[in-house]
């Protein structure tokens, strides 16, 4: 480890932490439809949309009509999307003349941008049109990050209103999120981008002769475009199969700071937003602490795993870190940084293989992801996550003030129990039992890149990134019929099965009066609270993986110290 | 039956639990594996099952004579004895209840009461035949046939038998002590009694039902927290059977024997086999504090009380005001106004009545009538007056009472000199009650009443506010007064000149800000806001309507019991915390202790994970279940008893409770796992 690597590190999280605060500010005023100083060039545009779409901004909605307009919406993006990957091949802006996707690569594929996963078994640049790529996986980017945003606010309208029981207008929510959130944003982050080196352009493919005389194919194509969103609505879907790694997408380092930062930055401003809603901004910060906390836990773990390097690397007189499959412009610490951000949120790009760190680099990501994505996690999805989990805590510590547990004066009954928990229970399920039917069957097993439990771990890695939303590969798994299934099953129950429950809890909170907190209340804002809430979170999030990935990435990193490798 | 043996005292030489009940709960807890009774307990049930197949292996491996038959006898008799444990706890904590029960079912002897019939006189019947609006007459000796009130004589009555109390108390007809209760005893004089509950529904029933536990309902909180661990417990089901194709996976097939001993450690036990003997335990408590809690939800919801009402008279201050002060007006003759005050006074039999005459008289020394003159008629006191007085045989007026009524009284004879007004206002913001003295129309002097504090009043209060919980005291003095006693009590706030009205208009002002209200009450008027307040404890000694419409009913007529009330249904809910903070916490020690013994023979380095260096993986895997099942028995007194609570703010109490319970969780069983497996080496069990 050096020094630079850990003031890259510290830069990143004061940059990211000097903009929770104006970036929530912002979000809060959009979400509240105050005037911002971009409501002169978008109001209008809103208003053309409303108009046009015959939405009422006033309609407010109780959880399950948002729900099923949240789902109503998802479900028509899926159908337009599988229909466009299954036609490309006929449709404008393919200059390669790709064909048209498998049904079951497109099945997945669709379900894997509409949950913003974007989990890829294909490789973009050898896969998919321009017009798939923009106008097919990009607008998925955009929406599928704006619903996760939009729903966050439902819940948290849930949380902060008092005998009313709607959680406002879904229509109204997406289109201020894209709009006035998402578009600017990335608009300005593409153009940064293309500043620094990353192509947008329509052309085809250039070949060219190199140096050695070989001949080598240059991909082009929008890609600042959708390296912008990429990074903001953590998706992570990679315009090409390096993703990150790729100079195309990820030039320099400071691409890669930025990146970084864009993967984290509406995330963590989210929980100011938050803050601002519930009418206290220490509940935001405490949310923030315990995020912050588990990120730098994750990220030294990383970074120390891979600065180490490999003992039997050392053996052979090869010294220092573990550089195999990482970009040498980033180095160690840019590349366990990204690793980390990548993995605490639920973006999924990657600027290095985690199939190649060390073990003990691979399970902090795999265990990022097990926990649900709550480490700022998904724009929206680890803000809600991250409320799950505090509904949990409160009401098995809050017992322990004398009262009925109370979340912000709310109390947490038998309903919220059972809805909060039915969103956890669904994590453990969807990650342990394909995995167990995947090393159960050949199906599984038939296209491991390697065996043993470095084997298991891409298995594993696979459904807990699925489950997430993440969407990021530890490689070395190939997609076939059962893949491309209990994936897009797996992303899609992660997704929606964890939405609605917590949708149904914000609408019951909603409906409660809150009771005034005094001397005698749980706070859920003192350091206290911020402790019981990494406890729960480790315990009860990441505990039940301990098993799995004690025969994963914890078997893999004690036999290579024995010097077995798999 | 003995006397006062129901509901006994909590003394501090009392066991926790007598050695009888005991010996019954072996019995019960063996009782209670029936399935059909398990099953009410999922956590638990799952363990059951769990012993079930580990035994069907244990008997596969003794009949084909192959497995590891000592290891799988160990581990089946260790499940069993955890699902034992957790049904003795629960056995323990409805013992106690049920002994209490069966003393009282003694008193329910059937007695013979004497019906008034159509024609007007009386026939005996059996008192079970008695139906709601009958009435009986009981004379000296009898016992009361049923629940009732008195319509005609008053009489004293032993109720022991209901509130352990051998002071006789006295129950008449009309006003706020008329209620009567079946079983208790009269001991002088005769009353009639309408009888106000059909058979099977009395106070006496309901008791037995209620310490008996047959009624018993799981609370909200406790539905709630059911719900919490039985998806802890799917969870583990679902991490435990994954394991089975993960181990196959690596290369070694785990015994199902060994899944069950990781599945039972995992799944929440000490709280699911502790949770229905804490709330159990939790109604116990409120009963030994000889308070009866119709549910226990109602306790529960004691715990979450935020503003308490308390009646001044009685609970602030003791029920008796005395006179501390007579003042006399300018130009008034001192003399005749300390002989108003007391002939005014003489007839007054109250405390307030007797003290004024006592003041009198030591101020006037020598000069102080004995008696009252010849034909003097004495004015009693109404509430529609509000005034008292005599009028004497040379046709002079004198009259006390609350100032305005006075002045009111002496405007019916000309415009009344309001001199004393000022000094009306000086002595109620003392905190005193002032009584107006007029003589035939004239005010003349002025009677300070002064409210003696009870003791201690203002610490309790301070340790209230400490529970984050805002008193009010409900007074019907002038808004003066009251500040005055609420700012020397050291009350949050106060009403005053409380109405029914205003004391319910009260309640649903604070329930409408979100708040949880107690209050105690006896009267009549009282029922509609014990029934709106969320805990309502009406006093045994107050009317049929108030026990009715109460949610408690405290037998020692105590106002200040509420305090004790709140204090244990917070213990009840910090007891639950705190033990499933524990349980949860618990598990981070047992995967150390479990999960290297399993996988060691998949992958030998696994080792490395067995951080407590146990001595073998059979070791260590039973070490984890024995202390598994002990962990139950040994909580079961905290669990009987409550942890220990002091009137704190939530944070501190919060911080505390973390360190104990979350943090020791962490650590105590990584030390007891060690410890067992040590103990197995040297006694070679391992």
């Amino acid at each position: 480890m050096t020094l630079t690597g850990w003031l890259q590190a510290v830069l990143l999280f004061l940059v990211v932490l000097a903009l929770t605060k104006p970036l929530g500010t912002y979000m809060h005023a959009v979400f509240s439809g105050k005037r911002t100083w971009l409501s002169p060039v978008f109001a209008p545009v809103e208003r053309i949309i409303y108009r046009f779409s015959g939405v009422r901004e006033d309609d407010e909605m109780p959880w399950y009509i948002y729900a099923f307009a949240m789902s109503a919406f998802s479900l028509v993006g899926f159908a337009y999307l599988y229909t466009l990957l299954l036609t490309q091949a006929w449709l404008p802006l393919n200059p390669q003349h790709f064909p048209n996707l498998s049904p079951g690569l497109a099945w997945n594929t669709a379900i894997s941008f509409l949950t913003n996963t974007n989990w890829q078994f294909y490789s973009g640049e050898s896969t998919l049109s321009y017009l798939s790529q923009m106008a097919g996986l990009g607008w998925h980017m955009f929406v599928s990050a704006g619903v996760g945003i939009a729903v966050a606010i439902a819940v948290v309208r849930g949380i902060a209103r008092s005998g009313r029981s709607t959680l406002g207008n879904f229509w109204v929510d997406i289109t201020r999120v894209c709009l006035y959130v998402l578009l600017p944003l990335a608009a300005v982050f593409a153009l940064v981008l293309m500043a620094q080196g990353v192509p947008q352009n329509f052309n085809a493919y250039h070949t060219v002769t190199t140096l050695e005389g070989r001949a080598q194919t240059i991909t082009g194509g929008p890609m600042a475009s959708q390296e912008a969103i990429k990074e903001l609505g953590t998706n992570g879907g990679g315009f090409v199969n390096a993703n990150s790694a790729s100079p195309n997408e990820n030039p320099t380092p400071l691409t890669n700071f930025l990146e970084i930062l864009a993967i984290l930055a509406i995330a963590a401003g989210l929980t100011y937003t938050y803050g601002l809603m519930v009418g206290d901004t220490r509940q935001g910060w405490a949310l923030f602490s315990a995020m912050a906390t588990l990120f730098w836990i994750g990220f030294a773990v990383i970074y120390h795993a891979e600065a180490a390097g490999n003992p039997l690397m050392h053996q052979l007189g090869v010294h220092g870190g573990n550089m195999e499959g990482k970009e040498t412009r980033f180095g160690i610490a840019g590349s366990a940084l990204f690793a980390e951000a990548t993995t605490a949120t639920s973006c999924g790009a990657v600027n290095a293989m985690m199939d190649s760190f060390m073990p003990i680099g691979g399970l902090v990501p795999m265990v990022n992801m097990q926990i649900g994505e709550v480490v700022f996690g998904g724009v929206g999805s680890g803000l809600y996550g991250m409320i799950e989990f505090v509904v949990l805590t409160v009401f098995i510590a809050g017992l322990m003030v004398g009262r009925t547990p109370e979340f912000l004066g709310k109390k947490i009954e038998r309903r919220e129990v059972q809805l909060a928990i039915l969103a956890i229970l669904i994590t453990p399920i969807l990650v342990l039992v394909p995995t167990a039917i995947a090393v159960a069957f050949p199906a599984g097993t038939a296209t491991l890149g390697n065996t043993g439990p470095h084997g298991f771990s891409e298995i594993l890695y696979a459904f807990s990134s699925s489950n997430a939303n993440n969407g990021s590969a530890f490689a070395g798994l190939g997609g076939n019929r059962f893949y491309y299934a209990a994936t897009g099953i797996a992303m899609f129950f992660g997704r929606f099965f964890e939405m609605i429950p917590l949708l149904a809890l914000a609408g019951c909170l909603a409906g409660k009066r809150a009771a005034p907190a005094g001397a005698g209340t749980f706070s859920t804002s003192s350091a206290t609270f911020v402790f019981l809430l990494l406890g729960t979170i480790l315990i009860v999030g990441a505990l039940t993986f301990l098993p799995a990935d004690a025969l994963g990435p914890i078997a893999d990193g004690l036999l290579l110290h024995s010097g077995r490798t798999f | 039956m003995q006397s006062g043996g129901t509901l006994r005292r909590r003394s501090a030489a009392r066991p926790l639990v007598e050695t009888a009940i005991l010996k019954n709960s072996l019995l019960e807890a063996l009782c209670k594996l029936d399935p059909r009774t398990q099953v009410r307990n999922p956590v638990m049930f799952i363990v059951e099952v769990g012993a079930v197949v580990t035994t069907g292996f244990l008997l596969a491996d003794l009949i084909h004579r192959a497995g590891t038959p000592g290891f799988d006898a160990a581990i089946s008799a260790w499940l069993w004895f955890t699902v034992l444990f957790a049904n003795f706890a629960e056995a323990v904590a409805e013992g106690r209840g049920k002994a209490q029960a069966e003393n009282l079912r003694r008193t329910k002897s059937d007695t013979i009461a004497h019906r008034r019939n159509a024609a007007g006189t009386y026939e005996d019947v059996a008192a079970s035949s008695l139906r709601k609006g009958d009435t009986v007459r009981v004379s000296v000796g009898e016992i009361v046939p049923g629940d009732g009130e008195i319509i005609e004589g008053a009489a004293t009555i032993d109720e022991s038998a209901i509130t352990g109390e051998s002071a006789p108390v006295v129950r008449e007809a009309g006003g706020d002590r008329s209620a009567v209760t079946g079983g208790t005893r009269v001991l002088s004089d005769s009353i009639v009694v309408t009888i106000a509950t059909n058979p099977g529904e009395s106070f006496l029933d309901r008791m037995i039902a209620l310490v008996e536990g047959a009624q018993r309902q799981k609370t909200p909180n406790e539905i709630a927290l059911s719900i919490l661990l039985s998806a802890l417990t799917i969870i583990f089901v679902v991490v435990v059977a994954t394991l089975y194709a993960f181990s196959q996976y690596a290369g070694s097939t785990p015994s199902i024997v060994i899944l069950v001993a990781l599945l039972v450690c995992l799944i929440p036990t000490t709280i699911g086999g502790l949770l229905s003997a804490i709330g159990i335990a939790g109604m116990d408590r409120v009963m030994q504090r000889n308070v009866l809690a119709t549910s226990g939800r109602a306790v529960e919801a004691a715990g979450d009380v935020d503003t308490l009402l308390l009646d001044k008279t009685g609970t602030i201050t003791l029920g008796n005001r005395s006179a501390s002060d007579i003042i006399v007006a300018a130009g008034a003759d001192r003399t005749q106004v300390l002989q108003a005050a007391l002939l005014s006074s003489l007839a007054d039999e109250t405390p307030e009545g007797r003290s004024i005459v006592t003041l009198a008289r030591h101020a006037l020394g020598a000069q102080a009538p004995s008696e009252p003159p010849e034909g003097t008629q004495f004015v009693p006191f109404s509430a529609y007056t509000r005034m008292s007085g005599v009028d004497l045989q040379s046709g002079s007026k004198i009259r006390k009472g609350a100032p305005d009524s006075v002045i009111a009284w002496c405007k019916e004879f000309h415009a009344p000199d309001l001199a004393l007004m000022p000094e009306v206002e000086r002595v109620a913001r003392r905190g005193e009650t002032p009584l107006l003295l007029a003589i035939d129309g004239s005010p003349v002097g002025l009677i300070a009443l002064k409210d003696i504090l009870k003791p201690q009043m203002s610490r309790r209060f301070a340790r209230l506010r400490a529970m984050g919980i805002r008193t009010v005291m409900i007074t019907g003095d002038n808004p003066l007064t009251a500040a005055a006693i609420a700012g020397e009590a050291g009350v949050d706030d106060f009403l005053a000149e409380a109405t029914p009205e205003a004391k319910m208009n009260l309640i649903k002002r604070e329930q409408a800000a979100g708040r949880l209200v107690a209050m105690t009450g006896d009267g009549t008027n009282d029922a509609p806001a014990l029934a709106q307040a969320d805990v309502g404890v009406a006093m045994n000694s107050g009317t049929q309507a108030a026990k009715e419409a109460a949610n408690m009913i405290d037998l020692d007529s105590d106002p200040t019991k509420l305090i004790e009330i709140v204090e244990i249904g917070k213990q009840l809910l910090m007891t639950r915390g705190a033990l499933t903070t524990f349980s949860i916490a618990n598990d981070v020690a047992k995967y150390f202790a479990i999960l290297p013994a399993i996988f060691i023979a998949a992958y030998p380095q696994m080792n490395a994970l067995n951080i407590m260096h146990l001595a073998t993986p059979q070791s260590a895997i039973l070490s984890a279940v024995i202390f598994n099942a002990l962990i139950i028995i040994a909580l079961i007194p905290l669990a009987l008893r409550g942890v220990r609570y002091e009137p704190r703010g939530a944070a501190v109490a919060l911080r505390t409770n973390v360190l104990i319970y979350g943090v020791g969780g962490l650590i105590v069983p990584f030390i007891g796992i060690k410890l067992i497996d040590m103990l197995l080496q040297a006694l070679h069990l391992g």
